[in-house]
């Protein structure tokens, strides 16, 4: 049996959200260009919370979709063909700040792959990079815009984040092995 | 998830969560079809080899564009122009493709089992395009992904695949594949072409059109396939058409919800009158569409069946 840890309960995963949202507000003065990607899956249910505090911010509804980046993975030849969930962009990325939204910033790959996925879609102004877990153990040059929260990690633990909207609570744990 | 396969070789051995999973993957690649930019890397620096020793035009074609559309290399090549008439066999021209480090073989011939054969000695993915009257498994794939789409669901619907079913790869892979989905399958066309030994399958069999197309969500029409019949089935292309044919007078006794599927090529006048081809219950230029969709799904998935050893290589 896996040893876990609770490292954010809800009010401390709403209060991130809620610090993360201001922190893309303050950084991001022309509130109109700014649009959500949350990655599938982890990331996109925290990418229409953003949306919903963001909208009370600035009064005005945020564009959100959804990513999938398993086609654009760099390790497809080396595991099981991973399942795909969809891909949603009803708009259009050009021009745009994009704020990609993930759970758990870990290696880096993934968002390497989502800034792949993403050009396929057009080209964005920029693009930011909101988590709310960094867990470190980088094996790119990312870095996240917006952290919820950091987590010093073995490589062994697993960060699991659990959110209401897929069922239970909101929390987030550290699981050792 | 559940795709550890290294081969799509038939519908018969799969399970019903198998088939769910190349659906599903389907289901995202057609969304990339949608797109600006239809091309993704995830087969990038991959080699495909069309290996088609029967002639076959839409097949191909659709698993040529299916794996451009995946970033992969490939080469296409038919019996016409190759070594096979110059003697070489099957094994020999396969392991050839191979020496040239082809990483998926997809192969189309007219003698059953011939894709089962290549996957015992090739390190390479096969994938079957068409094994004789055995199985054209992604045909089977897009045709109910084509019917999940429109229908929202495969259990409990009725299908009635109506013609040559005798000689048909197209009948026995949707056969196998709506059975396994909860589908009833009911067949239909002249005796000869439609023996009693389906019912074997689990299908129902009947000689009377009208009736085996009455309660029918989809209707399923397969050309006749003159090229394998080794001798004259039917007395006359004249009676099939007036007995079997799919004719405005007949599509009035069906629900007014079903829909006419065809894997192509159609035969105009014959199995299916011209007007119908083209009316608003056809969804055979759907199915074509999706029949890319499914066949990048299918490269997807076999690629990562092969995953696990190469990591236990590395």
């Amino acid at each position: 049996m896996p040893e876990s840890t609770l490292i954010l309960n809800a009010s401390a995963i709403q209060r991130a959200l809620m610090r993360i949202a201001h922190e893309i507000a303050e950084r991001n003065d022309a509130s109109s260009e700014v649009v959500l990607v949350g990655i599938q899956r982890g990331g996109v249910t925290l990418a229409r919370r953003l949306s919903a505090l963001l909208a009370g911010i600035w009064s005005h509804p945020v564009p959100t979709g959804s990513l999938d980046v398993s086609m654009h993975r760099d390790d497809l030849d080396r595991r099981l063909s991973p399942a795909m969930h969809p891909t949603v962009i009803p708009f259009d990325v050009t021009a745009k700040t994009v704020v990609l939204v993930d759970d758990v910033l870990f290696s880096g790959r993934t968002v390497r792959a989502a800034m792949d996925a993403l050009n396929d879609f057009g080209r964005p102004k920029r693009i930011q990079l909101a988590v709310l877990i960094d867990r470190g153990h980088r094996e790119l040059p990312i870095k996240a815009d917006f952290v919820g929260k950091n987590v010093p990690t073995a490589l062994a633990e697993n960060v699991h984040v659990q959110l209401g909207e897929t069922g239970g609570a909101d929390a987030v744990h550290l699981e050792k092995p | 998830m559940s795709w550890n396969r290294k081969h799509l070789l038939d519908i018969e051995s799969l399970t019903p969560e198998e088939i769910i999973t190349v659906l599903d993957t389907a289901r995202a690649f057609k969304a990339v079809g949608e797109r600006a930019i239809k091309k993704v890397p995830a087969l990038r620096g991959k080699t495909v080899v069309n290996l088609f020793i029967e002639p076959s035009t839409r097949t191909r074609i659709s698993f040529e564009l299916a794996a451009q559309r995946l970033t992969a290399d490939v080469i296409n090549f038919s019996a016409e122009a190759s070594s096979l008439k110059k003697g070489e066999t099957l094994k020999d021209t396969a392991r050839n493709l191979e020496a040239l480090n082809a990483d998926i073989i997809i192969i189309r011939h007219s003698a059953t089992g011939a894709p089962h054969f290549l996957s015992r000695f090739l390190n390479a993915c096969v994938v079957n395009a068409g094994d004789g009257a055995h199985e054209h498994p992604t045909q089977a794939l897009l045709d109910t992904f084509t019917i999940r789409e429109k229908k929202g669901k495969i259990a409990g619907l009725n299908v009635t695949i109506l013609g040559d079913i005798l000689y048909s790869r197209v009948a026995r892979s949707n056969i196998w594949a709506l059975l396994k989905l909860g589908a009833r399958v009911t067949l239909c066309g002249p005796s000869t072409l439609v023996p009693r030994v389906f019912e074997q399958m689990g299908c129902r069999v009947s000689y009377n059109v009208d009736e085996a197309i009455a309660d029918a969500d989809i209707i399923n029409l397969l050309r006749i396939q003159h090229e394998r019949q080794r001798k004259s089935m039917f007395p006359s292309l004249g009676e099939y058409v007036s007995l079997f044919g799919l004719n405005k007078k007949r599509l009035a006794l069906t629900k007014p919800d079903a829909l006419i599927m065809h894997p192509g090529p159609i035969n105009r006048g014959v199995e299916i009158d011209s007007e119908i081809a083209d009316c608003r219950r056809s969804v055979i230029l759907d199915q074509v569409t999706n029949g890319l969709a499914v066949r990048m799904a299918v490269l997807f998935l076999v690629n990562g069946g092969k995953g696990p050893q190469e990591v236990g290589a590395s």
